[in-house]
């Protein structure tokens, strides 16, 4: 098992081709999908009853359905309404729609976890509306959705490989295609594994590394 | 009307997958618990070296996507000359990674519930695997309620992915079938709802359930502060 | 007292009124506030003191009625005004409302920097200033989870005391502390009293409102029944309510000592 030959001259070429567009995947999904989330989020708040009851829907359906099945609609549906994506766009777009549904939920929970007085207390500061939403209530509600939305992006590096099942030659269909010509599934898949447990394992060093800088004492504790 | 015929017409076969989704899951759900509470104890009470290797499991399979670990065990099998059904391989794996997951649920539940709840239990002179089994297991059951709830969702929603092995679950027969008519779309959509069913079903089983084992003043709820703006 | 030599009106609160669903909460409350005057609040709980002291900066927005400060009449329809209005009235809340997020310096310089647009290192000078006259100077650092009720409260009046202003309103400043905590906080009321701060304050302290108080004012569901010179409300047999009230307090807090 694990030949140099094989390993250094086949697997490992072909995953670090696959790895590129993952990065290109994971990352425009991530800073995509946390600002549809805060979006999102926000109007689920903030909206009017009309818009809120719409978001919430919105986030009900997508955590209701699994990421597969949206992805094949994604990629199905657009060309019959005029748009083709390669299937790396339908995957991307996917993606985005897919996690903005889930990190608005945390973005929900950490805005209407803020206690009314803060707000009182900015007003009677003589703080606008907009500077009390952006002194007062952001830095607050940011920090505690950090670890919410900081996992979904952790999850989203996972689930970047259901790319493969609309074909799109990231990390997992480059493995895929190695194992299938060379059917040594255990070694290519042994090695897509660690790619992956890199990845999320220093997605999830970052994470915590954030929470630990923007630690509060006493703050955040439910 | 093509679509609409192609979905009545494909409704029923695609409906048989569902008894093979919902037996995975729950094959895979039943194994997290039954392997996933020793293993949070474990990583509470254990030898540190066995939390280790606790952790190094959690790791593993909580890092590595389901899909990758669809085809590592599948080509184990191959490799030991061992046929197995692709339907018990997603078990398995799925099980494999609901273990992880679950015992990390079960350990927050244990962590935190108040080191008096031990004291006492001690003070009355039990010993601590009296303890945990009458006084620490039962309420840490209830506190996971939630957390096994959103656990059995993410399952459902992953075993989607299992039919890249070839099992006849409600994704699989979809694709068979969008393959052969061509109505990708609307069949998907179709899939999409019957999952979301699904979900809504057991996860109102779920909160019944939670409700029924509720003690009063003991909240499992993650409630939001009731002086909360909007 | 040298306070109340100054005749000067600051503060007039005319005919304000306030219904919250099908409830009359405020009937036709009126306050003159002169420089440098200490008035107390006294009613029962749900008398709308509260209600009362949060519509005179707007944070509930009366239904009628009109406030004028130093002899400018507020338009309450414009933000920029309210706005402007609110950094010139301070406010200490019940439940302190420190913003969790900023440690006590910060939470004394934040609107000196944002509100005002005080440069940073100015605004950490002159809270740490502010710190220092609640005697929290060495406690700047700390974030709001580790500092007591007492000392948590004396930052919310540094808070407001940074932004300068002309008339401070308290809301029951120390109902939620801890008894032994009362004392710090209602010492720092005095002293800025003693300094000419003008205040209006709602309290159960009753021995406090009798000792510092220039003028109690009475209130109940809603309407303000009587004021007068602690020495004239409080006197020995005099039929007022605000005595039959602190009777009243007083056999309590005895009959729960029993």
């Amino acid at each position: 098992m694990f030949e140099p030959d094989f390993l250094y001259g086949e697997i490992l070429p072909a995953l670090n081709r696959g790895l590129v567009l993952s990065f290109q995947l994971i990352v425009p999904a991530a800073v995509l999908g946390f600002a549809g989330g805060l979006a999102l989020g926000c109007l689920r708040v903030f909206g009017t009853p009309w818009m809120r009851g719409l978001g919430n829907a919105y986030t009900a359906v997508i955590r209701g359905v699994p990421l597969a099945v949206q992805l094949m609609m994604i990629y199905f549906a657009l060309p019959k309404i005029g748009i083709y994506f390669e299937p790396y766009g339908a995957a991307l777009l996917s993606f985005i729609l897919c996690s903005a549904a889930y990190h608005s939920e945390y973005i929900r929970g950490a805005l209407l976890s803020i206690k009314q007085g803060q707000f009182k207390a900015a007003q009677a500061l003589g703080f606008t509306t907009l500077q009390t939403v952006f002194w007062i209530i952001a830095p607050q509600a940011a920090r505690r959705a950090l670890p919410g939305c900081g996992n979904e992006i952790v999850y989203l590096v996972k689930y970047s490989s259901l790319a493969y099942l609309v074909t799109c030659m990231e990390l997992m269909g480059e493995g895929k295609v190695v194992a299938s010509d060379t059917f040594r599934f255990t070694e290519v898949f042994l090695v897509v594994g660690a790619y992956y447990l890199v990845m999320v394992t220093i997605a999830t060093w970052i994470l915590h590394w954030l929470e630990k800088r923007y630690r509060i004492p006493g703050f955040g504790a439910q | 009307m093509h679509s609409l015929t192609v979905i009545l017409q494909a409704l029923p076969y695609i409906l048989q997958g569902t008894a093979v989704t919902v037996a995975a899951v729950a094959l895979a759900l039943g194994m997290g618990l039954a392997f996933g509470v020793p293993f949070a104890m474990a990583q509470v009470y254990g030898h540190p070296l066995l939390k280790k290797l606790v952790a190094l499991y959690v790791w593993f399979f909580r890092g590595v996507p389901i899909l990758v670990l669809l085809f590592l065990f599948y080509g184990f099998f191959i490799s030991i000359e061992f046929m197995v059904d692709p339907f018990l391989i997603s078990c398995l794996v799925m099980g494999c990674t609901s273990t992880a997951y679950q015992s990390q649920i079960f350990r927050g539940a244990i962590e935190s519930l108040p080191s008096g709840q031990m004291k006492a239990a001690r003070a009355l002179g039990m010993r601590d695997s009296q303890a945990i089994a009458t006084i620490i297991l039962p309420q840490a059951m209830r506190l996971s309620i939630p957390g096994w709830a959103n656990e059995f969702s993410i399952l459902l929603k992953d075993s989607a992915v299992c039919y890249v092995l070839g099992t006849q679950d409600i994704m699989a027969r979809t694709a068979a079938v969008a393959a052969r008519t061509h109505e990708h779309l609307a069949l998907y959509a179709t899939t999409g709802v019957i999952y979301f069913i699904l979900t809504i079903i057991v996860l109102k089983l779920l909160h019944n359930l939670e409700t029924r084992m509720q003690i009063p003043g003991y909240s499992t709820g993650a409630g939001f502060d009731s002086g909360a703006m909007a | 007292m040298i306070s109340s030599e100054s005749n000067e009106t600051i503060l007039q609160v005319r005919h304000i009124s306030k219904t919250l669903g099908d409830k009359k909460i405020l009937t036709d409350c009126s306050l003159d506030m002169k420089k440098g005057e200490l008035k107390v609040l006294i009613g029962p709980s749900g008398a709308g003191k509260s209600t009362l002291l949060q519509c005179i900066n707007c944070l509930i927005m009366p239904d009628e009625g009109e406030i004028i400060l130093q002899g400018a009449k507020l338009y309450m329809q414009s933000k920029k005004e309210l706005c402007a209005y609110r950094t010139k009235v301070g406010m200490i809340f019940q439940d302190f409302n420190l913003f969790d997020h900023l440690n006590a310096i910060d939470n004394v310089a934040i609107a000196l920097c944002k509100v005002k647009g005080i440069d940073k290192k100015t605004a950490h000078g002159r809270a740490m200033q502010e710190l220092e006259r609640v005697g929290l100077d060495s406690k700047a650092r700390l974030y709001p989870a580790q500092l007591s009720g007492g000392q948590k409260q004396r930052v919310a009046i540094a808070r407001a005391l940074a932004m300068d202003p002309t008339v401070i309103l308290l809301d029951e400043p120390t109902s939620a502390l801890d008894p032994e905590l009362v004392g710090e906080v209602l010492n720092v009321i005095r002293e800025l009293s003693r300094a000419g701060m003008t205040m209006i304050m709602a309290t159960h302290q009753m021995e406090f409102a009798r000792a510092v108080a220039n003028e109690i004012v009475f209130m109940e569901k809603g309407v303000i029944i009587e004021h007068g010179t602690p020495a004239e409300l409080l006197a020995e047999g005099a039929k007022t309510r605000t005595r039959d009230f602190c009777t009243t307090l007083l056999s309590m807090e005895s009959g729960a000592d029993v």
